[in-house]
């Protein structure tokens, strides 16, 4: 297996149409993955929401309606309406907009910051890497949401600094996985033997280093933009994180949840799509592991 | 000579994605009491997977018992269910293997992985089993047996841990004993004391036992006679008195050829040259013909079969070149 | 064993330190004066260099902060800004719900979650294992706040069983709250139990026990599940910082009085002290419940005690 592995990667040394065969391999393996399969589609479609979302949302999100308010799910307003008369279907779909940009931004910072840390720290080890990895117990001290908290009360409330702290707490996680691989990588024989051909060290790590942790971060990634989305619904639920009047679904539950006895749908909905987009996230991240990365799998 | 154990036409395959692989192509061999049988074969030639298809310990991996009958003092053991067969391990089979170290619970201590096979078999109280399972250390040859019961099995050597191993698998008397390679993991030195342990053992109770190894060295010191197994089928089977100077299938003679020599400082040891070939790439006619230097058009055509040779048997053209019934069609739809 | 428990307590002292120093930091990180803050919106400038002087802020850095480790030995963490109560009074009124909070919700987690591990385990890829990794992937995507909110709904105000909030009600008021606080986590401690001990089941001293004619039950029971449950401990020990973050949010929906709720009106109140005092809190308490963990771990594990 481990043979395997590198031979395959000699092979994309010398020729680079490989990659493309490599693609449909792993295709042919995550087809199988139907879970997985069915949750990749689901993503896709929120990603279509994102894109041409306020194109087909039947009402605009923002527009009042006093004379309709509160009321329950029944057409036209399917999902109901809010204590403003707005159309909580509307203001959903536009949520996915906000949830998707904001997690996949943050885990997207935190990522390419951890995967340097982590690149860094795996190759040339030695003080570096022991200064890296100090700093990434450090951040694990605190509990996530904590820190996350703690940025956001330093920085006020507002989605860009959501932003920040859910990018911050993301990096040890990533530094540690992208080391751990790296360091896997590095006693790899093709990387040996591009030290011995004398190529430079920036090389071998963007080279040749890099693309092979590339599907441990892509695992990682997809995990970890499930809970980035969870942790934002929850700042803005607390009031840290987006405006109280935006259709953010953690925002919508928070003003939603004086009206829980009344009219639940205003709660319900939201807080069901955060969990089907988490849930499909998460479901696609084992799937994704199980296909790229099998050693981690039970 | 009473009979324990008589395994015929034993067939097991590994199950992967769709198809099956066979490993094991009909395997006879029985093993009777009082008797110590060597079952020998480079890794992949199917010794382990014969060991554990008779024992049913196939739990677990893919293997999957295909056909066959596996015979025990009168009872096919394929025949029974899981809870029956259960009785017997332990009790009437029971079997040491190759990893001391790994074998043995790390987390467990000593005395409770040996009094929890006397309790499960022999039906005694707590008390007694411990009593039992100390005088059992003692007899393998463990000191301060008492204090070894209260240690877990990092505190011990390999040497020692297999002395644990041998202890705990006779505790319950077993008829038949299956050593899966018992001595492979260890020193040298310490080697040879568990095998004169298990002589010593074999002796006195009197139990017959399948010793599984590569090392033909170790076969001609405590064994009574040997099977050789090749690609999933026996080779050859003769007496272990007999093996070095009659021994007739060129792999067994190969394999007496690398044995190492104590005394003899040759520079290279001999190497039968090749490896065992793949369940996915078997030759048509003998499975050791690529590595045969005698190979001969035939081999390369069919398969022979077990026919009985000078003294034992042997699956060889050599030996049954002008025998028009060694065309064994047993073999011949099998490619 | 007592020598291995001093050894970690001594290895933790510069974590705490730097985390000590972070949070330390804290209140120089926010943009606006800490000594306008403490004096008031409408202090004159005379008033405002007063708090800064009684703050140490003219001082240098590391003296201010050995004077702050040094009130923090002393359990001397300051004032509310907002109420003028000392703020280990504010925390120590609110402790005991939160630790009784967080102790049931991981208690059920790990009973749940344990037993949904070792079913899944066992019936591997089969109808049972299906249903208890769904359930566990379902548990480790739910918002817990929307979790807490569809239990209102459900069993306080369709029902009538259970207390909305607070907690006025003895241990009903506890149900809801620790229910949605420990889902997720037992949701992570039931993919982890399954798959240490599908990695257990595959080792040799199993198969060892097979050969011994012993049953699957006695397998699992004797065999298997101490030794997959001994690294299941370090996970719940690392998912801890979980549910100390849920405890805020899921905290903020029962209306609970703890310190979860304490942290969001603080940082609503820009009551610096007692944001800085419970961010503390929470970390220190993270690593204890580390070391503990790390001791426990050692109890159970027979090869690390005696290394």
């Amino acid at each position: 297996m481990e043979n395997k592995y590198v031979e395959m990667d000699l092979n994309e040394e010398i020729n680079s149409d490989k990659t493309e065969n490599r693609f449909l391999e792993f295709w042919k393996l995550f087809r199988r993955k139907k879970p997985a399969l069915y949750s990749l589609y689901f993503i896709l479609l929120l990603l279509v929401l994102v894109v041409a979302g306020q194109y087909i949302t039947p009402f605009d999100h923002s527009e009042p309606n006093y004379s309709n308010i509160l009321s329950s799910p029944s057409w036209p307003h399917v999902f109901g309406t809010d204590e403003y008369g707005r159309d909580v279907l509307s203001r959903v779909i536009a949520g996915t907009k906000i949830a998707l940009t904001v997690s996949i931004s943050a885990v997207l910072i935190g990522a390419i910051a951890g995967t340097i840390l982590g690149l860094v720290s795996g190759f040339f080890g030695k003080w570096i890497d022991k200064a890296i990895m100090r700093f990434c117990d450090i951040l694990f001290a605190f509990p996530d949401l904590i820190l996350a908290i703690g940025i956001v009360a330093i920085l006020g409330p507002g989605l860009q600094n959501v932003i920040i702290a859910i990018a911050f707490f993301s990096v040890p996680s990533f530094a540690r996985i992208v080391r751990s691989s790296t360091l896997e990588v590095k006693e790899l024989l093709f990387v040996e033997s591009a030290k011995s051909m004398g190529a430079s060290k920036r090389r071998i790590v963007f080279k040749h280093i890099f693309p092979e942790t590339i599907p441990v971060i892509i695992v990682y990634f997809t995990m970890n933009v499930g809970t980035a989305i969870l942790s934002a619904a929850s700042l803005s639920f607390l009031g840290l994180g987006a405006e109280l009047s935006s259709p953010d679904w953690g925002a919508m539950l928070s003003m939603g949840r004086d009206y829980i006895g009344t009219s639940f749908h205003i709660v319900f909905f939201p807080g069901l799509m955060i969990f089907l987009t988490v849930l499909a996230f998460n479901i696609l991240g084992d799937g994704l592991r199980d296909v790229l990365d099998p050693k981690t799998r039970d | 000579m009473e009979q324990l154990l008589k395994v015929s036409n034993l067939q097991t395959g590994f199950k992967n994605d769709r198809e099956i692989q066979k490993v094991l192509h009909g395997i006879d061999l029985e093993v009777n009491k009082g008797e110590i049988v060597g079952l020998v074969g480079e890794s992949g030639s199917g010794k382990s997977v014969t060991s554990l298809s008779i024992m049913q310990l196939l739990h677990g991996t893919p293997g999957k018992v295909l056909a066959g009958e596996i015979n025990y003092k009168g009872v096919d053991l394929l025949s029974l269910k899981e809870s029956e067969m259960r009785k017997y391990r332990g009790k009437e089979l029971s079997m040491i293997f190759q990893e001391p170290m790994t074998s043995l619970n790390p987390v467990v201590k000593i005395g409770k992985q040996l009094t929890e096979i006397i309790m499960l078999h022999l039906k005694y109280s707590k008390k007694k089993a411990q009593g039992h399972a100390i005088s059992m250390l003692e007899s393998v040859g463990i000191p301060r047996a008492k204090d070894i019961m209260e240690s877990y099995p990092h505190e011990l050597s390999g040497g020692m841990l297999q002395r644990v191993m041998i202890a705990m698998q006779i505790s319950c008397y077993p008829s038949l004993l299956i050593a899966d390679e018992p001595t492979t993991a260890l020193d040298v030195t310490i080697q040879a004391q568990i095998l004169n342990l298990l002589k010593e053992i074999q002796e006195t109770s009197n139990m017959g036992v399948l010793f599984i190894t590569h090392d033909l060295g170790v076969v001609s010191e405590i064994c009574d006679r040997v099977i050789v197994m090749y690609a999933g089928r026996i080779v050859e089977e003769l007496s272990v008195d007999r093996l070095f100077e009659d021994a007739s299938h060129p792999y067994t003679k190969g394999l007496i050829k690398s044995i190492p020599i104590i005394g003899q400082n040759k520079k290279k040891l001999f190497s039968i040259p090749g490896t065992v070939p793949s369940p996915r790439n078997m030759p048509k006619g003998c499975k050791f013909a690529p590595r045969c230097e005698f190979a001969m058009d035939i081999c390369w055509q069919k398969e022979p079969a077990l026919l009985d040779s000078n003294y034992g048997k042997s699956r060889c053209w050599l030996e049954a070149e002008d025998k028009e019934e060694a065309y064994d069609s047993k073999y011949s739809y099998r490619s | 064993m007592l020598q291995f428990t001093i050894k970690r307590l001594l290895s933790l002292l510069p974590l705490l330190l730097v985390v000590s120093f972070v949070v330390f930091m804290f209140i120089h990180f926010i943009p606006g004066d800490p000594a306008r803050l403490m004096a008031g919106q409408d202090a004159s400038l005379e008033e405002i260099e007063d708090a800064r002087n009684a703050l140490g802020l003219n001082d240098p850095i590391l003296v201010q902060y050995t004077t702050y480790l040094s009130s923090l030995l002393q359990l001397e963490l300051g004032e509310s800004y907002r109420s003028g109560i000392p703020v280990i009074d504010l925390i120590s009124d609110r402790i005991g719900p939160s630790l009784i909070l967080t102790f049931l919700s991981i208690l059920w987690a790990l009973v749940i979650g344990i037993l949904i591990g070792i079913i899944s385990a066992v019936f591997r890829d089969k109808l049972p294992d299906r249903l208890g990794m769904l359930t566990a992937v379902s548990g480790i995507s739910l918002p817990n706040f929307w979790l807490g909110l569809v239990c209102i709904q459900i069993f306080s105000v369709q029902l009538g069983w259970l207390p909305t909030g607070g907690v006025n009600d003895g241990l009903k008021s506890y149900i809801l709250p620790s229910f949605a606080l420990g889902a997720g986590i037992m949701a992570m401690i039931a993919r982890f139990t399954r798959s240490s001990l599908v990695q257990t089941l595959k080792q040799d001293y199993i198969r060892t026990g097979r050969s011994k004619g012993l049953s699957s039950q006695s397998i699992i029971y004797g065999h298997a599940l101490k030794n997959s449950l001994i690294p299941v401990i370090t996970v719940a020990g690392l998912q801890f910082g979980f549910l100390l973050g849920g405890s805020v949010v899921v905290e903020t929906v029962f209306s609970f009085p703890g310190l979860g709720q304490l942290l969001i009106d603080s940082i609503s109140y820009r009551d610096y002290p007692v944001v800085q005092a419970l961010i503390l809190f929470f970390s220190v308490q993270f690593i204890l419940v580390n070391l503990f963990v790390d001791i426990l771990y050692s109890l159970f594990n027979p090869k690390i005690r005696y290394d």
